[in-house]
Parts: structure tokens; sequence; C-alpha cells
């Protein structure tokens, strides 16, 4: 394959990513890097620079639009980001001495994870009404837009989300994604935020994640130009025109498909990574 | 923002949205910025490296000055396509890097000098992973 085709490919590939993970809500990122490995025989590390690249262009991208309905809480998504960004070098940090294959296993068991999580019901907590005693201290109280005004909502658990706001960060840099999905849980089953400001805080702190991880990548040596190029480009149009079509009525089912395309990458990453091909 | 009124003291829901707002025209400017960059970068290197053979089944690591922001910048002067691009990323990484400087100023300016210290925090764990040399 010549530089003309490969980036042609690949720009396409990164193009659909963007575009079903913004369609889907699922976050393209996560199937970039098992695209890039499995279909282009792309070195893991390589793929995992490029994704991380990919992954601030969008979240940075779309935080502008959640900015405005007035959602997204920026002292909880500092405080947590103060988690995650370190999160995030320990996880680039740890990428540099593991072997690719256990990367990819890795990936894999997250893939299947969050195909779970993703065809699971969410289960709505009602508003939490009383504050931890950190959360007071920190002010992480808020309150956000709903049909009858604004609400107030109350955080609790606060030690517990910062944990797993910590995990998030370690995977994100471990597999350049952003892991969304992880954050939105740590603030919406463990700190007990509405899930609206939950995901739109999650999406405002992916940037920052990703950029803690990406400084390392670049430094190290893993973001390839011609490699990154491409996949950024491919992502971050793709992910303006699916945002830009989200009609709810088809999406549905296409969050089936594109679920079920992420078990199907993350049993194929596993089985890899097990036999040493990655 | 910046008044006198008992308000601007304590911080309140209307000033995060401003600030916020601001933010989100910071990033999407930085992204449109990065972008158009990596695009003009992407021209040159497939005008002159198109037809190349391509292989990244084995990893090398990039050479260099592909890695230090200050050799980048350097090397984009001399017109390579790799580079450019390469300084392309290197602005995109800065875009969120620049959004929480933005708020630290933005805390500041709020009187919510807890939250100035939670964001230097934030600021300097970016720094130093963007400059640490390995």
């Amino acid at each position: 394959m010549n530089v003309l085709e490969f980036s042609g490919l690949v720009g396409l590939g990164s193009l659909l990513a963007g575009f079903l993970g913004a369609l889907t809500g699922l976050g393209g990122g996560v199937v970039v890097v098992p695209m890039l490995a499995l279909l282009f025989h792309v070195n893991i590390r390589y793929a995992i620079g490029a994704s991380l690249v990919s992954v601030i262009a969008t979240s940075s991208g779309a935080a502008a639009a959640y900015v405005r309905e007035g959602y997204s809480n920026i002292r909880i998504g500092m405080f947590l980001e103060t988690a995650t960004t370190i999160g995030a070098v320990c996880g680039a940090v740890i990428a540099v001495h593991v072997s690719g294959s256990a990367i990819a296993i890795v990936f894999g068991i997250v893939l299947l994870y969050s195909a779970y999580l993703s065809s699971r019901n969410r289960i709505e907590h009602g508003p939490h009404l009383q504050s931890s005693k950190l959360a007071v201290r920190l002010r992480l109280d808020g309150t956000y837009p709903t049909d009858e005004g604004r609400q107030a909502y109350h955080v609790t658990r606060v030690p517990m989300g910062y944990s797993m706001a910590l995990g998030a960060g370690v995977l994100s840099g471990l597999l350049g994604i952003g892991g969304g999905a992880v954050k939105v849980l740590a603030m919406d089953q463990g700190m007990k935020i509405p899930f609206k400001v939950a995901s739109t805080t999650s999406n405002f702190m992916i940037g920052v994640t990703a950029a803690a991880s990406a400084g390392l990548y670049l430094n190290r040596g893993y973001i390839d130009p011609g490699m990154a190029m491409p996949v950024m480009l491919g992502v971050l149009v793709g992910s303006m025109i699916g945002a830009k079509l989200l009609v709810k009525a088809k999406v549905k089912a296409l969050r089936y498909l594109f679920a079920a395309v992420i078990v199907v990458l993350g049993i194929e990453m596993i089985f890899n990574g097990i036999t040493g091909r990655i | 923002m910046n008044d006198s009124s008992p308000d601007a003291r304590k911080p309140t829901a209307w000033n995060d949205v401003k600030v916020e707002i601001i933010i989100g025209t910071l990033l999407r400017s930085g992204v449109i910025t990065a972008a158009a960059v990596v695009l003009a970068g992407a021209g040159l290197y497939l005008v002159r490296h198109g037809h190349a053979p391509i292989d990244y089944s084995t990893f090398h690591g990039e050479p260099a000055k592909l890695r230090m922001p200050s050799d980048i910048i350097h090397d984009t002067l001399g017109g390579s396509g790799r580079a450019i691009i390469q300084l392309g990323l290197l602005l995109l990484i800065a875009t969120p890097i620049a959004r929480v400087a933005f708020s630290v100023v933005a805390f500041a300016i709020e009187h919510d000098y807890l939250y100035v210290l939670v964001t230097l925090i934030v600021l300097a764990v970016l720094l130093y992973s963007l400059l640490a040399s390995t």
C-alpha cells in the first residue's frame, strides 16, 4: 500500500467510525484502534497515538454545542480532571512498559464491557436529597434545566466517584480512548449526579484527559503524522456529520448494530492478543 | 464578571454559563485551526510522498525532531509536510490545555481560590506530560 491509498482508506474508515460514534452516542474512538490494528495491521502503539488525537478533536468540537444548554458542571469536571489526568499519565506510562498483546487483551475486555453497558437499560435514580460533607466543601452541587425550570441537584459519595475517574483516566491513557462511558458511570452511578449533567460534563472532561496522555505519547514518538492525519480528519468530519443528522427514529437499531460491531471487534482483539498476533 | 457588585464574590450559575460559553468558543476555534493546519500539511505530504510505500506494522518510534514542540516548530518553518501536520496535532493537544489555563483565570476572577488551586493542579499535570523529556 502506498501513502495515498493508505490515507484514503484509513480516512474513509475513520469517517465512518466518527459518524456512527456520534450518531449512536458511543464515541468513534473506541472502534478506531481495533480498525487500525485488525484491518490495516497498524502497530497498536501507533494506532493508540492516532486515536487519542482524534478523541481530543471530537470532544473539543462537541463541547461547544453542549455548553449553551447549561447542563455541564465545570466544578465537578475540573475536580474530577485532577483524577483523570493523573490517571491518564499513569496509563500512558504503563502502555510503554507492557506488550502490545497485553494492551490488545485489555482493549478487547473494555470493548465488550462498553457494549454491555450500552445494551443495558439505564437505572434512573431520583434526585439525591442530601449532599455529603466533602461535596459541600468542594461546592459540587449545581442546578440544571428541566421542564419545570432549573432544578437543584446534590452530590454524594465523592471518594467513590473520584476513584472511578482515576480508573477512567488510566484506561484512556493506556488504550487511547475517551473513556466517556466510565466517566459517566463515575458521576451518574457513583456520585448520583443527574444523567444529563454527567454525560455533558464527561464530554467536557474527555478532551483534557486525552490531552494529558497525548502529550506524553507525542514526546515518546508514538504519534506519527502520516498515521494520525487521516484518522483525525476522518473522525472529526464523520462525527460532525453524525451530530447534525442525529434523528432519533432510526438510532435505536443503529445502536444495536454498532454494539454488535463492538462485540465482534472486542472478541477479535482478545483473540489476536492471546495468540500474539498483535 | 469583573464588576464589584456583591454577586461578583459569590459565583452565580449565570457567571458559570458565561465562562462556559467562552470556553466552548475557545475549544471550537482551537479545533478548527488545528484541523486547517493538519489539512495544509496533509496536502504537501500527499503531493510529495503520495506514492511512497507505507508500513506501520512494526513500531519504530518517531524521530526526535517530530517529538518535541520546539523541534516541530523549527521544522515547520522548513516547509516539511510531516512537520506541519505534527504542528497541527500539537495545536490540537494545546487546545484543552488553553481551556484549563483560561479556567484558572476565570476562577480567580470569581475569587474561588479553592478551584484556582484545583485547576492549577490539572494544568501542571498537562504541562508535565507535554514537556517532560524522557
